[in-house]
């Protein structure tokens, strides 16, 4: 770890909002490490996509979101839903497609949502949450509310066409529209750069008129900072605003993705950028303890194994939600047993 | 009753349901200017443009703004120009608007209606004459609906904007200056409940949308025969009428189905499949089916009138299979 001294230039160091965020990184690790767990132990039985070392992209840009403001995701979703307040047992128990998911176990870890608390929805399918996030946005200006709708995607989804239809639409109709693009500089085993044209997510939004901030993805405090004024200016009817968060992802695209595509010097490297070790670092250095440090990691380990234990004790899904929810009109039982 | 062309019972179904609701709103291109058939003139100017919007030409945002719109409370009706441009738009329709409800476990639902104008509409060839029902029946979560007269597009159409869960609505190109009688004040007609356009004894031929009306005339030409045909309109495909069809070959023992899309794989195989598993015993004659040929809809009136059902073929069909 850095020592307190370089760890970070001389800032305000707002000691109690970063506190929450250092907690909040830990249980979203703590959270993905059961998860891993559960995957090993076959318990986890579809695709997971860890976020770890993304965490302070999802603390950073939700801190600045009221539960009311809507969230849009993607695979990697679980940080964002955590962030956003989301109750942890019900996650969990969703990703293990049990009885009290938040989709009654349905959806698992690519659909994970919880619209009690805004968030409206990861995504299976790469860009498609930004469509549906200028939707939210939509609505929100046609009813005339105060709120604002955020919605995060990876570098790779530049390259589809809801990229360009979205952020065209929420600059268009002037809407309260937040988009956050996580670059970890990777789209599935492909490094995105390979893939991309021109110079990049904030320079395509810059050219339909939306103003774009990068920051580094890895420090809490440059990505909260950054958030606080695109979401306030969206907000406050400024329009849409667009946030590049630079970071790198530090397991596999998947849990079953060993990654050997890529050097383990270069994993080495990226570990030493930590956004929780640079986080505790500049915490240490404002005079937090070391040992309130580590009780942040133990608690959210602790409460995270306490989550995964909940998850595999619980039931799986009665049988008859297979047939619910599909439609109000008509019943699909008919079908499955007809004549 | 009045007296309206198909496109402004549609267009008076929207005003309604748009006075009754706030949430109620349209979007689409050119839907400031009425909509490229006119079938939204003058909503603008009563509205206003945030409520009848113009669009991009953004079919996946169209949709896809609209699937975000409805999760967060409002109730979007999507114009798509013409059915074959939905198709820019089939991971939102698809993979999202169909299939959000379920796959967040109820935690939403998503109230929206989708126009698509479907149909061959003289020389307009392969990507503007498409009929693409069938695509639609095979998804879950959607309803569709294929209105064939002004009071079935008023009543349905109003079903559509107060249902919660997305509806394909598919309005015929041809139809649209096609008059008829409309009760303003009628309710809402109901998804699944077919109309019996002409009761009969001896046939029975299912249609819907324009199809409609190419096989009531064909029913006219049996009658001066002698035959007695029974014309049900389905009105709606998914949910579709199955007791009024069942009904129906129970009593007459033989089954036409006509469609204008493509035979293969069309919406027809689902009716007659289910008619031969219910009523096999009954049946006086095979199935019929009467639809495109699986080729491409053509430029040249000649080439593209190979893919057009004619009434005269459906009665032909019909006197031979009655003759058995
Ligand atoms: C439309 C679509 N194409 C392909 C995929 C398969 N896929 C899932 S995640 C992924 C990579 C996405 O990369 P990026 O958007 O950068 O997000 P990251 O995984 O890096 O978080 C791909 C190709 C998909 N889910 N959806």
């Amino acid at each position: 770890m850095n020592s307190p001294n370089t760890s970070a230039p001389a800032r305000n160091v707002d000691v109690a909002r970063h506190t929450d965020h250092h907690k909040l990184m830990h249980r979203i690790r703590a959270f993905e490490t059961a998860a891993l767990k559960a995957n090993e132990e076959k318990l986890v039985l579809g695709a997971i996509h860890p976020s770890i070392g993304q965490e302070a992209i999802a603390a950073g840009v939700c801190a600045n979101l009221r539960r009311d403001d809507y969230l849009l995701s993607t695979h990697r979703g679980h940080g964002h839903t955590l962030a956003k307040g989301a109750n942890a047992n019900q996650m969990m128990r969703e990703l293990l497609g049990r009885e009290g998911g938040n989709s009654q176990g349905k959806g698992g870890s690519m659909h994970i949502a919880d619209f009690s608390v805004g968030m409206l929805g990861a995504n299976g399918v790469v860009g498609a949450n930004i469509n549906i996030a200028a939707g939210a946005a939509h609505a929100i200006k046609l009813k005339g509310e105060d709120k604002v709708s955020l919605s995060i995607f990876g570098d790779g989804a530049i390259n589809r066409g809801p990229f360009l239809e979205g952020l065209n639409w929420a600059k268009v109709f002037e809407l309260p529209a937040v988009f956050v693009c996580e670059d970890n500089g990777f789209a599935s085993t492909t490094r995105t750069d390979a893939m991309t044209a021109g110079p990049g997510p904030a320079a395509r939004a810059e050219s339909l008129g939306i103003p774009a901030v990068t920051v580094d993805g890895n420090d809490v405090v440059a990505v909260d900072e950054a958030a606080r004024e695109l979401v306030e200016a969206a907000r406050s009817g400024g329009g849409p605003r667009f946030l590049v968060c630079k970071t790198y992802r530090l397991t596999g695209h998947t849990a079953a993705d060993a990654a050997p595509y890529r050097p383990s010097a270069e994993v080495d490297e990226a570990w030493k950028n930590d956004p929780i070790a640079r986080c505790a670092a500049l915490l240490l250095g404002a005079g937090v303890s070391q040992d309130e440090l580590s009780a942040h990691a133990t608690d959210a380990t602790a409460e995270m194994e306490a989550v995964y234990e909940d998850a595999k004790a619980a039931a799986w899904p009665a049988i008859d939600l297979a047939y619910a929810d599909v439609q109000d009109i008509g019943d699909p039982r008919e079908e499955a047993n007809r004549w | 009753m009045v007296t309206m062309s198909y496109a402004e019972a549609g267009k008076q179904a929207l005003a309604d349901e748009m006075r009754r609701d706030p949430l109620v709103w349209a979007v689409g291109e050119d839907l400031g200017r009425g909509g490229v058939f006119g079938q939204y003139k003058g909503l603008v100017e009563e509205f206003g443009p945030d409520r009848i919007s113009d669009a991009p030409i953004s079919e996946a945002a169209i949709m896809g703004a609209s699937v975000g719109a409805a999760m967060a409370g409002t109730r979007p009706v999507v114009e798509m120009r013409f059915a074959d441009f939905a198709l820019c738009a089939v991971d939102e329709l698809v993979n999202q608007a169909a299939k959000a409800r379920y796959m967040l476990g109820g935690q939403t639902k998503v109230p929206m209606v989708i126009r698509e104008p479907m149909g061959m509409w003289r020389s307009s060839a392969a990507q503007h004459s498409q009929s693409l029902e069938s695509w639609y029946t095979h998804i879950p979560g959607l309803t569709v609906a294929a209105p064939s007269t002004p009071a079935d597009n008023f009543g349905l159409l109003k079903s559509a904007i107060r249902a919660d869960d997305p509806v394909v609505y598919f309005e015929h190109k041809n139809l649209w200056g096609l008059e008829g009688e409309v009760d303003e004040a009628a309710d809402p007609i109901p998804f699944g409940k077919a109309r019996i356009e002409r009761e009969g004894a001896d046939i029975t031929i299912v249609a819907w949308s324009a199809m409609v009306h190419f096989a009531r005339e064909a029913v006219n030409t049996l009658a001066e025969e002698g035959i007695s045909a029974e014309l049900i309109d389905l009105r709606s495909l998914w949910p579709w009428d199955k007791d009024a069809v069942l009904a129906s070959v129970g009593k007459t023992g033989r089954l036409i189905v006509t469609h204008e899309s493509v035979s293969v794989g069309g919406f027809g195989a689902e009716i007659a499949a289910t008619v031969s598993e219910a009523l096999f015993g009954k049946l006086k004659a095979p199935v019929k089916r009467l639809a495109a040929p699986r080729i491409p809809i053509s430029y040249a009136p000649p080439l593209e009138d190979e893919v057009r059902v004619s009434p005269a073929r459906i009665a032909e069909t019909a006197r031979a299979m009655v003759s058995q």
